[in-house]
């Protein structure tokens, strides 16, 4: 019988669940944990600049994995400067593990130092939290946090412990339960099978039917799903933010992203449909755009894991609980048991319509003769020079939308952005998080000079764990997605939007150790990232000047229908 | 449409803070709770009373069921119950107006739970619609205090919320 400290046993829990990399950062309710760290050498400490950048590292291991990121952060300033980060993976359903720091369990509730409620802060944006009790139960409470965030529809799960708990001399038996049962927590892992084929009469029954898929095919493993099911049919399929390499980017029956800043023949498509089979997708108002108006003559099938996100927003016809993929797979044994197909002449006229749809507007954007480049030039370039392979980690703001719209995904999980809370920041540490498990991997950082500058400190995490990401800065000195909204909206009042004394990119990353190249001309752009991403070794800031007036098109009319949209700053539907 | 909701919840430590917390982040509404220990001491069994829609009260128990402490889940309201609320109510009670306070409370079959020269004060157990009902029948003029314990409810005949 292994005797271990409360301390040791949380290293030694992560080890057991197969943890390689912790992201975290030290501090005085930790110190014990942090000595165990330091006389073990299977689990893996990433020391970050600030708490937030270990929870967004962790958070985006998960999103290129689907297995739940660790990090690791002190009580009080240390739990808090957390929270962003929870929330971020917290509103993407994204599996995470967070060990919080707490004061010793007589000093709760007394104002102690460094002491802040983490149960109570964290509560809206966790899945479950979990405050340690009793140093013995270190192990059980891990598991049960890693079981919670990684099944059902995945989430954060913090797990708080009091300094006492790890005292290094106080010594337990160490157990490590084989499987995890809760009474009050069994996800649903299996489809209803009346309501599956209630879904499938629907599918054969439509002419004008939209396959429209969220990040639950991604996170739930669904996507050669979902590909040979819109291929057995020959649906169109159209991806949210969160969804994006779902399907297939580059495939004739991808649509583009759809709602807000969704393409043309997606939101159109969306509209006119009269079946939309909605997966792992939660319509959530940058989606669906004014309810009321929302594709007025679908009927709609909802897949997805949680009850809670089918009729929330928008009513399904035939609502069905379940894992995506397997729901999915199901719904295939029928389209084989049964040899039916949907009317053919129906769906070709269907996918002539969107195809006049598509020549409209497919994706167009303006290159006049100004010598700024265009930030979606910029995208493409990316989108060439990775071959479309690449991991793009996005911050958020214009850049997010047109990487989202430019950078063809052929593959999940390698679209890395935060789609619910919108969180800048994000971006680099995401970065971070993705290279670190995927060395070989081409990783780059979309993002802007406003968002790179929340997280900026991170460079020097980079530099010490050698995580050589190519930042692809696009900087056009505002906030563009704000200054979007003013131009729009506030008769071009740039109220706060505009980014003066920018610091020099190229010198502050060359102080970090990296490299920086800046450009200026679109003519020097393909050579300039060639050579970027054939540093394989180095981290290259790539700091871009790109129109600051382009705004982000197609952009729906807010409280209109699906179809409303501008498509350019003169142009409406 | 007011409905009762039931749950039964693990008797943890924050698992109340939890349902509560649900309440107000998702901006439902509640009109009374009630908590309290089970015959199973791992148990709480958590009463709401609430207002909302039909898709309101779908979201509040997807959500309920959503909270990991939250063991079972059942909205009273969709079958034959039985809603209970203890009030106890103090009254200004002298000249005239005691004697009309004693005869009403018999009416309502309330009790007198305590007595000094100048009040009453009684105790009465109904739905909330009846103790509303005796508040409004004796006029508020007079009542110093109200304390009422918020809605428990139990399902008739055979139905029952255990695990």
């Amino acid at each position: 019988m292994e005797l271990l400290s409360g301390a040791e046993m949380v290293v030694r829990a992560l080890r057991d669940e197969g943890v390689k990399y912790i992201y975290g950062y030290p501090g005085g309710a930790l110190l014990h944990v942090y000595d165990a760290i330091f006389q073990q050498d299977e689990v893996e400490h990433i020391l970050v600049r600030h708490e937030q950048a270990a929870t967004h590292m962790a958070d985006a291991y998960a999103r290129a994995t689907g297995k739940a990121g660790v990090a690791l952060v002190t009580s009080g300033p240390g739990a808090t400067n957390a929270v962003t980060g929870i929330a971020t993976a917290y509103m993407d359903s994204i599996p995470m593990v967070v060990i919080t720091g707490q004061v010793m369990s007589h000093l709760i509730g007394e104002d102690a130092f460094q002491e802040t409620d983490m149960i109570g802060i964290s509560r809206p944006v966790v899945k479950h939290n979990f405050s340690v009790q009793r140093a013995e139960d270190i192990p059980a409470v891990i598991r049960k946090a890693f079981h919670i965030a990684q099944t059902g529809r995945p989430g954060p799960v913090v797990v708080d412990i009091p300094k006492d708990m790890t005292t290094p001399t106080d010594r337990f038996e160490y157990v490590f339960p084989k499987s995890v049962k809760m009474r009050s927590y069994s996800p649903v892992t299996k489809g209803h099978s009346g309501q599956i084929k209630k879904a499938f009469d629907l599918l054969m029954a439509a002419k004008r039917p939209v396959i429209y898929s969220g990040g639950g095919v991604i996170m739930g493993d669904a996507s050669d799903e979902l590909t040979t099911l819109a291929k057995t049919l020959n649906f169109p399929v159209t991806n949210t933010l969160m969804g994006l390499g779902g399907y297939p980017g580059t495939d004739r029956q991808f649509v583009g992203m759809l709602g807000m800043h969704g393409s043309y023949e997606a939101n159109m498509a969306m509209h006119h449909a009269d079946l939309i089979l909605a997966i792992g997708a939660r319509f959530d108002d940058r989606v669906t755009n004014g309810t009321d108006k929302f594709c007025p003559t679908a009927k709609i099938v909802h897949i997805d894991v949680d009850p809670a996100s089918i009729s929330k927003t928008i009513r399904a016809d035939v609502p069905i609980v379940g894992p995506a993929k397997g729901v999915i797979e199901e719904i295939m044994q029928l389209i084989k048991s049964s040899k039916k197909m949907p009317d053919a002449e129906a769906l070709d006229t269907w996918w002539k319509q969107i195809d006049e749809w598509r020549t409209r507007h497919g994706g167009r954007y303006r290159i006049d003769d100004s010598e700024l480049m265009k930030p979606q030039q910029v995208i493409e370039m990316l989108s060439k020079v990775t071959g479309g392979d690449a991991f793009v980690c996005s911050d958020v703001g214009q850049h997010q939308m047109f990487a989202a719209q430019y950078y063809k995904f052929n593959k999940p999980n390698r679209w890395i952005n935060s789609g619910g809370l919108g969180t800048m920041g994000f971006g680099l540490p995401a970065a971070m998080g993705v290279k670190l498990n995927f060395p070989d991997a081409d990783v780059a950082c979309v993002t802007g000079e406003g968002s790179i500058q929340m997280n900026i400190q991170e460079l020097s995490t980079c530099n010490q764990y050698d995580l050589p990401v190519k930042i692809i800065c696009l900087n056009n000195q505002s906030l563009g997605m704000v200054r979007q909204w003013q131009d729009m909206n506030y008769e071009s009042r740039h109220s706060q939007s505009y980014m003066k004394s920018l610091p020099d990119f190229i010198k502050l990353a060359e102080s970090y150790g990296h490299i920086g190249m800046k450009v200026d001309r679109y003519a020097d752009l393909e050579a300039a990232m060639t050579e970027a991403f054939a540093l394989k070794d180095r981290l290259v800031f790539m700091d871009i000047a790109v129109d600051p007036f382009e705004h982000v098109y197609p952009m729906q009319v807010p409280r209109g229908s699906m179809r409303d949209m501008w498509l350019s700053k003169t142009e409406r539907t | 449409m007011r409905h009762i909701i039931s749950v039964l919840l693990e008797n943890e430590p924050g698992a109340l803070s939890r349902v509560v917390g649900l309440f107000s982040q998702r901006n439902f509404n509640i009109e009374s709770l009630t908590v309290a220990p089970t015959d199973d001491e791992t148990l709480s069994r958590l009463t709401v009373t609430t207002v909302g829609d039909d898709r309101v009260i779908e979201q509040i128990t997807k959500q309920l069921n959503k909270l990991i402490d939250v063991v079972k889940v059942v909205d009273l309201t969709e079958g034959e119950h039985i809603e209970r609320e203890l009030m106890m109510i103090k009254f200004k009670a002298s000249g005239a107006f005691r004697a009309e306070v004693k005869r009403t409370a018999d009416i309502f079959r309330g009790q007198i739970i305590d007595i000094t020269p100048n009040t009453y004060t009684v105790q009465l157990v109904g739905s909330s619609a009846k103790l509303d009902a005796f508040i409004e029948s004796l006029g508020t003029a007079s009542i110093m205090e109200v304390v009422r314990s918020g809605v428990s409810g139990i399902a008739r005949g055979e139905k029952v919320l255990s695990i």
